[in-house]
């Protein structure tokens, strides 16, 4: 943020100098940009048009984007209807334990992979830094046979424990530790603190940017998994969010204003978690490059 | 609590130092060695037997047998030429219109915020719900881009039933999809530049979208290396959309590779036959993406 305030300022007195041929050029692309802006919503506005029509308005030729009345009917509908309840629950403790354990565990790991030097450090490095080239999706047929073997298919372990092996994480925070100076672990260690210690009371603390970044994308990720749920769950009641969605179009066949209701849901919490942390989500983007 | 063996490091000495280490890494060494290093090594080993779903254990030996079908798997081939051919359709429109729309939003003084919310808000959405959206726009006859084709005298048109069309409306829905994080990433990339550039481009009287294309693209390089190597990778694993959307339909005519790894693995129960397919599609993932980073770094350098 202070780096956009830094850069207008010292943008300002350039603008103001500005010939109108200019001034116009700008004026024709914030034109451009916010129309493909308005485009942009359309999905979004339409699912939940869509969803707050009666049912019957929902199929009306010409397509149209009025009804004469609206109603909350399709909601209600979808909240007494489907296990969209049991979905949320499942889905928040899921991607919550995901998101914890995965800051906690990789946090330490990078820690102890950019601090303490020990031998074999290398290697170690190397096992993990190979891991992130291996694509999560085509584990899936070894990942649920170890799974069933463990006798933990349809339970929340299945679904969380692989989500935590994110090499990536641990990657993330061992760049950041590397660069933070040196003098400041060892005025840590100069009063005989463990190693645990320094790490939990400083470099912990340190690793804010990063700490944020790691847990809003181990979020939104283990949050709008798709596949590996899909793998891994068999029954309807331990469904996330999007395996569960992704079985309301046949359920409800042509109530359309339903389905955009289960969408609107579906999409909700993640939405209010960018406009919370949407300051965040960019700088992580930004610093990081993760996808 | 760790806390406690770790305390023996105040010594300071190698051996405690090793204790310390093994402490920290040991709850993500577990479970990386469980379920990222070990599945990885399972799938190896299967991938040379006639593994299957419904028999316990390994199953024959199979030697190099299921890879010869794999590579002569005209289904396979398919699906990595469907793969491919999604990743070639959704990259250049991804980077490029990512890279414009910022260079537009880069001219607001006030407000990028809300265009940044707009752009990237579709993101954060799981693939379900973007695809019960799309699917219910693309709805023929009734949806809304039919009911706007009808408003000028077109259509109806079934987008997802016939195979090239339905290709194009996974790709529109993912760039609807995706774009914000490209566009993110280059938003971040303009605020690197320094404005003096522009100053001094403007003092010699040139013209904004000749300054732009000549100074800021070009200063953007490594940004656009980055979200063009990372757009790649992403789009080689394809399957939430194409799965959802299409099933892989119609008549197979989009089926990504996962999706085949997924239908062999737990529709045929073929498991052994399974991993290699993803032995093999990992080996041409790992390839695409090293040939296409040294592509686009060489343009980047020469650039």
């Amino acid at each position: 943020m202070a780096v956009i305030e830094r850069t207008q300022q010292a943008a300002a007195p350039a603008r103001a100098g500005a010939d109108w041929a200019t001034r116009l050029f700008d004026l024709a692309c914030i034109a451009v940009v916010t129309v493909l802006a308005l485009v942009w919503i359309v999905p979004l506005a339409w699912a939940v048009d869509t969803s707050i029509k009666p049912e019957a308005a929902t199929t009306v030729l010409p397509t149209t984007w009025f009804s004469a009345t609206y109603t909350l009917d399709a909601y209600w509908q979808v909240l007494s209807g489907s296990a969209i309840a049991h979905w949320y629950v499942n889905s928040a403790i899921t991607s919550a334990l995901i998101t914890v354990s995965t800051v906690l565990f990789a946090s330490m790991a990078g820690y102890a992979l950019s601090r303490v030097p020990f031998r074999g450090r290398g290697v170690v490095l190397w096992v993990i830094l190979a891991g992130i080239m291996v694509p999560g999706q085509i584990l899936i047929v070894p990942l649920f046979l170890e799974v069933d073997a463990l006798h933990l298919v349809n339970t929340y372990w299945a679904v969380i424990l692989p989500q935590v092996a994110t090499p990536i994480a641990v990657f993330i925070f061992k760049q950041f530790f590397d660069g933070i100076p040196r003098e400041l672990e060892d005025a840590a260690r100069i009063d005989g603190a463990s190693w645990f210690r320094v790490y939990r009371s400083v470099w912990l603390p340190l690793a804010r940017p990063a700490v944020s970044a790691v847990a809003i994308f181990a979020f939104v990720w283990s949050w709008n998994n798709f596949l590996w749920p899909l793998v891994t769950v068999t029954s309807t009641s331990m469904m996330t969010i999007p395996v569960g969605l992704g079985t309301v179009q046949g359920a409800y066949g042509i109530h359309y204003a339903e389905v955009m209701g289960s969408a609107v849901l579906g999409g909700l919490p993640l939405l209010l978690v960018f406009l919370l942390f949407q300051r965040q989500i960019v700088a992580g983007i930004a610093t990081t490059g993760l996808k | 609590m760790p806390g406690n063996v770790l305390t023996l490091s105040r010594a300071g000495g190698a051996p405690a130092r090793s204790v310390v280490a093994t402490g920290m890494l040991l709850p993500f060494g577990v479970l990386y060695a469980l379920f990222l290093v070990l599945p990885s090594l399972y799938a190896l080993v299967m991938s040379f037997f006639q593994t299957s779903l419904v028999r316990p254990g390994l199953s024959d030996f199979a030697g190099l047998d299921n890879y010869r079908q794999v590579l002569t798997s005209g289904d396979f081939w398919a699906s990595v030429g469907h793969t491919v051919l999604f990743t070639v359709l959704t990259t250049p429109p991804l980077v490029a219109i990512a890279l414009l729309l910022a260079l537009l939003a880069d001219r607001l003084r006030h407000g990028r915020w809300v265009y940044r919310l707009v752009f990237f808000a579709p993101y954060v959405l799981p693939s379900t719900v973007v695809f019960l959206i799309f699917s219910w726009m693309y709805t023929p006859g009734i949806g809304l881009i039919d009911g706007y084709l009808a408003r000028v005298g077109g259509g109806p048109i079934s987008w997802l039933t016939d195979p090239r069309l339905a290709m194009a409306a996974v790709v529109l829905m993912t760039v609807w999809w995706t774009l914000g994080f490209n566009f993110v990433l280059y938003l971040a990339g303009l605020q690197d530049i320094p404005r003096e550039l522009y100053d001094a481009a403007e003092v010699d009287g040139a013209r904004r979208w000749h300054q732009i294309w000549s100074i800021t693209v070009p200063l953007l390089g490594r940004t656009t290396t980055l979200v063009a190597v990372l757009q790649v990778i992403a789009s080689l694993k394809v399957f939430d959309q194409i799965y959802l959307l299409l099933g892989g339909g119609p008549n197979y005519a989009t089926r990504p590779a996962i999706e085949y790894i997924y239908d062999v693995g737990f529709t045929s129960y073929r498991v052994g036959y399974a991993s290699a397919v993803a032995v093999v599609f990992f080996l041409i993932v790992l390839a695409i993406s090293a040939v296409w980073f040294r592509i686009v770094r060489r343009q980047e350098r020469e650039a």
